[in-house]
């Protein structure tokens, strides 16, 4: 949370406008595009690492029993504390239940709560954005200076309030995730509107007597759409940290459910005799939020190679 | 200059005005009735005394119309008084007070572990000549950044209080007690100091005046360190003042993982029991601890930097 909040800030520094660049890609460039995009994925192991680990947590969310044919909440009880073997990847816990099928399961949980936690920060933080960069004045002064509030309070303490006032829950966990990176969404959004509605052609538009509204939705809103998409892929990364350190602190859902932060809080009871509890369910969250970052970070330098 | 402490000043007050602002708003009028919350407290569900419901409405003043509640409560917080929290019934300021100097001791060495760590680590990636020492370092913090925290405490806690006995798992007792949870706290925060500085020590060494001392004769360590890093210095110094809320923040999670007294304990039994005067008084504690912390940052820029001033008096700070 707190490093988009650094990216925010960077964003809406003000440096030298990036030209824009109207033209659409026609089908044949679209082709080339994608194979260029393939060779660019295909060149750097990391990231091609980083794409089947996705590919791999997104598969386990929506598909759990293609990775594992165990049930996650019923365990035998003459097999707990099981170190990792060849029929538990990631050993058994107290209860005896396969730890590596909670993990996949849990996957569903904990990408649901990131998905919604990026979803809430994109809608808020994007119309906060636009309407204050795109209505200006003093619409655009008091809306900034609430987003100004929001990141004076470090964003675990927003997301803690949240809970207090809205309960325990995925949901509810990943919708206070959400708000506390709303600040930074809306930041990014305002300053790509206010780039984009300087841009000749939308003056064009207005000058050709374009509504606001087909202006705002033709012209300004595909064009500015871009920087905030890769905001959120940003985002998605510290999310997942940010709703597993909640569930972590036990505010997440109830106890049976294997998400991945009260996974590891679980574990944390056995820490002297089962190293596996805690270790092996926080490396999936680890080795996820890697991958997202990186896939991010690939997305983010296209984006700033291309004019 | 004068003017420009002032405006600073100002706007660190309205900033702090309004974060209490919105977390009575957030607190107060979200859908979980504080009341019945604090009534249930410690007990099933739908046993709660009605009668009870109602003393405590009028102890705490929600039978009052919202304004004159909010005027009453600010009027109080501005002389430091946040109510009495809920689950222990002592005053929330002594209660955060009490509470401040172990965070302060582990955040301040945490703060320390992350300049050194993350400096020397920027420092040595930007220096060193080897192609694979370079690529090797620059992809640390970008893995620090992505791991949990609480993973890794408890990971350290493994290794080093179980298996080599070296430091011990929880409590706060002493030095050694304060290694682990640091470090923890540390790797996050190095890692976005390592790279921030990075960043900016390879723009520094791009500069005519990195060539003009190197055109001069100054050795390679005397360029990269005196010239180059105490330019570079500049943007990590900026973060470091948005990374300390970080870190305050950080430690409800590493306090619960290490067992330690702390304000993050006392965060995370305050939301764990709803206790709304005690969380509220943290969300503006928090505030409080970054908005001075910016503060100082700020006063101290124009000292290292002179042309500061003048920049930010024509454009409007952001607070």
């Amino acid at each position: 949370m707190s490093q988009s909040l650094l990216d925010g800030q960077a964003e809406a520094a003000p440096g030298p406008a990036r030209p824009l660049d109207p033209r659409t890609p026609s089908p044949a460039g679209r082709v080339t595009g994608l194979r260029q995009a393939l060779r660019f994925v295909l060149r750097r192991p990391g990231l091609l690492l980083s794409v089947v680990v996705l590919v791999l947590v997104v598969l386990a969310a929506f598909r759990p029993e293609l990775f594992t044919s165990q049930d996650p909440l019923k365990g035998v009880p003459s097999q707990n504390f099981r170190g990792p073997s060849g029929s538990h990847w990631f050993g058994t816990d107290e209860l005896g239940r396969d730890v590596f099928s909670r993990v996949v399961h849990g996957a569903q949980l904990s990408l649901k709560a990131t998905l919604i936690a990026v979803l809430v920060a994109f809608v808020v933080g994007g119309l906060l954005g636009v309407v204050a960069g795109f209505t200006g004045r003093w619409v655009d002064d008091v809306l900034m200076r609430f987003v100004d509030i929001l990141l004076s309070i470090p964003a675990l303490f927003l997301s803690l309030a949240m809970v207090t006032a809205l309960g325990y829950g995925t949901v509810k966990v990943a919708v206070a995730v959400g708000i506390a990176s709303v600040a930074s969404f809306a930041r990014v959004a305002r300053a790509e509107v206010l780039r984009v509605r300087q841009a000749v052609f939308v003056e064009a538009a207005r000058s050709s007597g374009a509504r606001w509204y087909s202006m705002l939705a033709r012209h300004v809103l595909p064009n500015a759409a871009g920087p905030v998409v890769v905001l959120a892929t940003l985002d998605l990364g510290s999310s997942i940290l940010a709703v597993s350190a909640l569930s972590f602190l036990g505010y997440g859902a109830p106890p049976p459910a294997p998400e991945w932060g009260t996974l590891i809080s679980d574990g944390r009871n056995y820490l002297s005799n089962a190293w596996w509890l805690t270790a092996l369910p926080g490396l999936a969250v680890a080795a996820t939020v890697l991958a997202t970052n990186r896939v991010a970070r690939a997305l983010d330098g296209e984006r700033g190679r291309r004019p | 200059m004068r003017r420009y402490v002032i405006k600073r000043l100002a706007q660190a007050v309205g900033v702090l005005w309004a974060a209490y602002t919105v977390s009575f708003l957030v607190l107060d009028f979200l859908p979980g009735d504080p009341v019945s919350a604090m009534a249930g407290a410690g007990m099933d569900s739908g046993q709660v005394d009605p009668a009870r419901i109602a003393a405590l409405r009028h102890e705490y003043g929600f039978d009052k119309p919202v304004l004159a509640q909010y005027a009453d409560h600010l009027g109080r917080a501005l002389r430091g008084d946040f109510g009495d929290a809920v689950s222990t019934g002592r005053p929330v300021t002594a209660t955060l007070a009490d509470a401040l100097p172990q965070t302060l001791r582990l955040t301040g060495a945490a703060l320390l572990l992350a300049a050194v760590l993350g400096g020397g680590l920027a420092v040595l990636a930007t220096y060193t000549s080897r192609r694979w020492l370079r690529q090797l370092l620059l992809s640390l913090p970008p893995l620090g950044v992505s791991v949990p925290t609480f993973w890794v405490g408890l990971l350290l806690v493994e290794a080093f209080s179980f298996r080599l006995h070296w430091f011990p798992a929880f409590g706060n007792d002493g030095l050694r007690g304060l290694v682990l949870p640091a470090l923890t706290l540390a790797i996050p925060t190095g890692a976005q100091v390592a790279q921030v500085l990075a960043k900016s020590l390879l723009t520094a060494l791009d500069q005519a005046y990195v060539e003009t001392a190197r055109a001069k004769g100054a050795g390679r360590w005397r360029v990269h360190l005196r010239h180059a890093l105490r330019n570079a210095s500049l943007p990590a110094l900026t973060v470091v003042g948005l990374l300390v809320g970080q870190l305050i923040a950080g430690s409800v999670v590493v306090e619960t993982v290490f067992s330690r007294d702390g304000l993050g304990r006392v965060t995370a039994a305050a939301v764990t029991a709803q206790d709304i005067p005690l969380v509220q008084g943290v969300v503006v504690f928090g505030a409080l601890i970054f908005v001075s912390v910016n503060l100082i940052v700020d006063l101290v820029y124009p000292l290292l930097d002179p042309r500061i001033v003048v920049a930010s008096d024509r454009r409007a700070g952001i607070a």
